[in-house]
């Protein structure tokens, strides 16, 4: 009986670490050169589990859609990368050394993408990251680039979006450790200093950790320093925690985040706190910017079939950066790595489903628009498109 | 620092550490009686968590029977884990059972990512506990006032059972020795299976009181928690419930008033959790109200 029940057991283990892998690496078997591999590199667990999936589903529906390049027919190849950096260099090397890929997309998660970008750069492979928005991805790496809008941009549309609110004073919530949240948060007090010409205009700026579920510390910190805005970059998981917490505390404050709190989960954690906070996002479903983008909505939508009530801004983002790889690898007429960055550096006015896109010398993409939304009746809805000259 | 500031402050204290008290009665139990650091209570307290999503939520029970539901489900699996990956190494080397206990933590979680993915669940809103008291400007949820006069009274109840039944006897006898006990006719099975009830079914009471402040349910919820609480034991005296619940209030107590006094440091929260660990097993290894063991080689 013992025995029976150890080994019963035992193979649920291997069962899982199985399901695991199968679904991870699904149809790497077919390895034979009437494919072509793209590797996909996303966070699907941890913390920021639920915007990586949202991401994957984009790439997968522009797979679908467009499932072939010179004759070929496009395999992704899907790893995991946890939501952790070390994960993130373990999940990268196997795309380019196991699977041998010929370019990556990916990943949800500057912290990540930052962690995996060496490797990228010595195995010279192209990278295309989606929603990445930390400068430091892309900077000094010729082989990766993002088809997204960066933090500083994004840092400077929230601080002019509180002015405009009469915001005089604000509060920065960051996550310790996290390249997005630190770097977005920094970014946007050094211009919502720049704009109120106010060097005290910061009243406070709190730190926690990965994994915190306790906020009530640092905001009842705040609360005695009541500032007008709260701006908390921070993971669609933790998001709702904060926005929860910050509302039983009676504070009143605007609270504000970045591209990552564009996710149901937030609402449907947060329930009716929600109701009010603002956001910066790449994309508006009711304002497609190109004929390639109102046919990803109608398309899209009946993908979705209702699994979400709206289009999130990473599945778009995460269609064009497979569009902007397979655009590059056509061009290239190859799959040489060298020649595919070298087509990518070259890409002319794409016609994405998020814009019109160039690169930057940097490899990122020239965007100057950003939607701002904020939540109404469980709703994400739009309020304005920003345009930074 | 006002004096408002100060009081709410306190009652984020005691709400967060009497939450870390409820969970480590049952890290602490077990070990008094195993000796064994039961790893997979963290997690089993995230499932408890995800019992109460689905019996609220997908099942639309009321929150009171849901409860009842939660707390039996919890007890089961625990139990469940205790007779499929502790009982079978009953006589093999402390050691292996402990690994065994990893490996549980492990298998939880990822079954947990692989049926419930990692996307955070919003966990059901029990109106009773998380409607909203303010005393002048200090504001806080029913949930903060119940935690910790609930979690007193189940210590009261644990203590009862251990001192004043004839299983608590038992329970007693085999923490002291395992092997005398047993040839004193002790079913020790129904011992240890006991303690895991009585663990599992805190660990439940604890993810519904902990799910009401913090509404996110995911697969690694439970780590932190189990780290923290495990430290709680330690500092308390493992072994020792009163010691365990001490533990709880003084560890909460601590990381909130970091970040009362020394608001530049809030980064460093977790960190003052495995700080005080270390002073701990530097200073008094036995903890605060541990007894001293003489551990027979």
């Amino acid at each position: 009986m013992k025995r029976k029940l150890s080994l019963l057991l035992s193979l649920l283990m291997i069962f899982t670490m199985f399901t695991a892998c199968s679904k991870q690496g699904a149809g790497t078997e077919t390895s034979n050169s009437d494919v072509i591999k793209i590797g996909v590199f996303e966070p699907l667990t941890g913390e920021n589990g639920g915007g990586g999936l949202q991401e994957l589903d984009g790439i997968k529906y522009a797979n679908k859609m467009y499932p072939e390049v010179l004759g070929k027919k496009i395999e992704l190849v899907i790893v995991d990368n946890k939501s952790d950096k070390g994960e993130a260099t373990t999940a990268v090397t196997r795309l380019i050394e196991k699977d041998k890929v010929v370019a990556i997309i990916g990943s949800y998660g500057s912290g990540v993408s930052i962690a995996a970008g060496d490797i990228i750069k010595n195995a010279k492979i192209p990278a295309m990251g989606a929603s990445c928005t930390n400068p430091m991805v892309t900077q000094g790496n010729e082989y990766y680039f993002r088809a997204c809008f960066l933090d500083p941009f994004q840092g400077r549309v929230m601080a002019n979006y509180a002015l405009q609110q009469g915001a005089k004073t604000a509060a920065v919530i960051m996550q310790n450790g996290d390249d997005y949240s630190v770097g977005l948060g920094n970014f946007f007090i050094d211009a919502f200093k720049e704009l109120t010409n106010d060097p005290n205009c910061i009243v406070d700026v709190s730190e926690f950790q990965v994994n915190d579920t306790d906020f009530n510390a640092i905001l009842t910190n705040i609360k005695a320093k009541n500032p007008d805005v709260i701006f908390a970059p921070s993971s669609a998981t933790t998001a709702p925690l904060i926005i929860k917490q910050a509302r039983a505390l009676g504070i009143k404050s605007l609270i504000m985040g970045g591209d990552t709190w564009e996710n149901p989960s937030v609402i449907e954690v947060a329930g009716a706190d929600a109701e009010g906070i603002v956001l910066s996002t790449f994309f508006d479903e009711n304002d497609p910017a190109t004929e390639e983008a109102k046919k990803f909505v109608e398309g899209y939508k009946k993908e979705l079939a209702g699994k979400e009530p709206i289009i999130p801004a990473v599945a778009a983002l995460g269609y064009d950066a497979y569009l902007l790889v397979r655009d590059a690898i056509e061009r290239a007429g190859s799959t040489n790595g060298e020649a595919i960055k070298d087509a990518l550096k070259a890409t002319k006015d794409f016609e994405g489903v998020t814009g019109i896109i160039n690169f930057t010398e940097e490899g990122d993409a020239d965007k100057n628009i950003a939607v701002i939304k904020t939540v109404k009746g469980g709703q994400f809805v739009y309020i304005d498109t920003v345009e930074v000259k | 620092m006002t004096f408002e500031i100060f009081m709410q402050q306190l009652a984020n204290g005691i709400s967060i550490g009497s939450l870390y008290a409820l969970i480590a009665i049952g890290y602490t139990m077990v070990y008094g009686i195993l000796r064994l650091i039961n790893f997979a209570h963290g997690d089993i307290f995230m499932m408890a968590s995800y019992f109460m999503v689905f019996s609220m939520v997908n099942f639309g029970l009321p929150w009171y029977v849901s409860m009842v539901i939660v707390i039996i489900a919890t007890i089961l699996l625990g139990v469940l884990v205790e007779k499929t990956a502790y009982k079978p190494l009953r006589n093999a080397p402390r050691m292996s059972i402990m690994i065994s206990a990893i490996g549980v933590s492990f298998l939880l979680e990822n079954l947990a990512t692989y049926l419930f993915t990692g996307v955070p669940k919003g966990f059901p809103d029990i109106a009773i506990l998380t409607q909203a008291i303010s005393f002048g400007n200090i504001s806080f949820s029913v949930a903060t006032l119940v935690t910790p006069i609930i979690t007193l009274i189940l210590l009261y109840v644990v203590q009862f059972i251990t001192n004043k039944t004839k299983i608590g006897m038992a329970m007693r006898a085999s923490s002291i020795d395992f092997e005398t006990a047993r040839l004193m006719g002790i079913n020790i099975n129904r011992v240890i299976s006991t303690t895991f009830v009585i663990g599992s079914g805190l660990a439940a009471v604890g993810a519904i009181l902990w799910g009401s402040k913090y509404p996110s349910v995911m697969p690694l919820m439970g780590v932190m928690p189990g780290l923290k609480c495990f430290i709680a034991a330690v500092l308390g005296g493992i072994g020792n419930t009163t010691g365990a619940v001490l533990g709880g209030f003084i560890l909460g107590m601590a990381e909130i008033m970091l970040v009362t006094f020394l608001p530049s440091l809030t980064g460093y929260r977790d960190a003052i959790a495995f700080i005080i660990l270390i002073v701990v097993l530097l200073v008094k290894p036995t903890g605060l109200l541990g007894e001293k063991v003489t551990d027979k080689v």
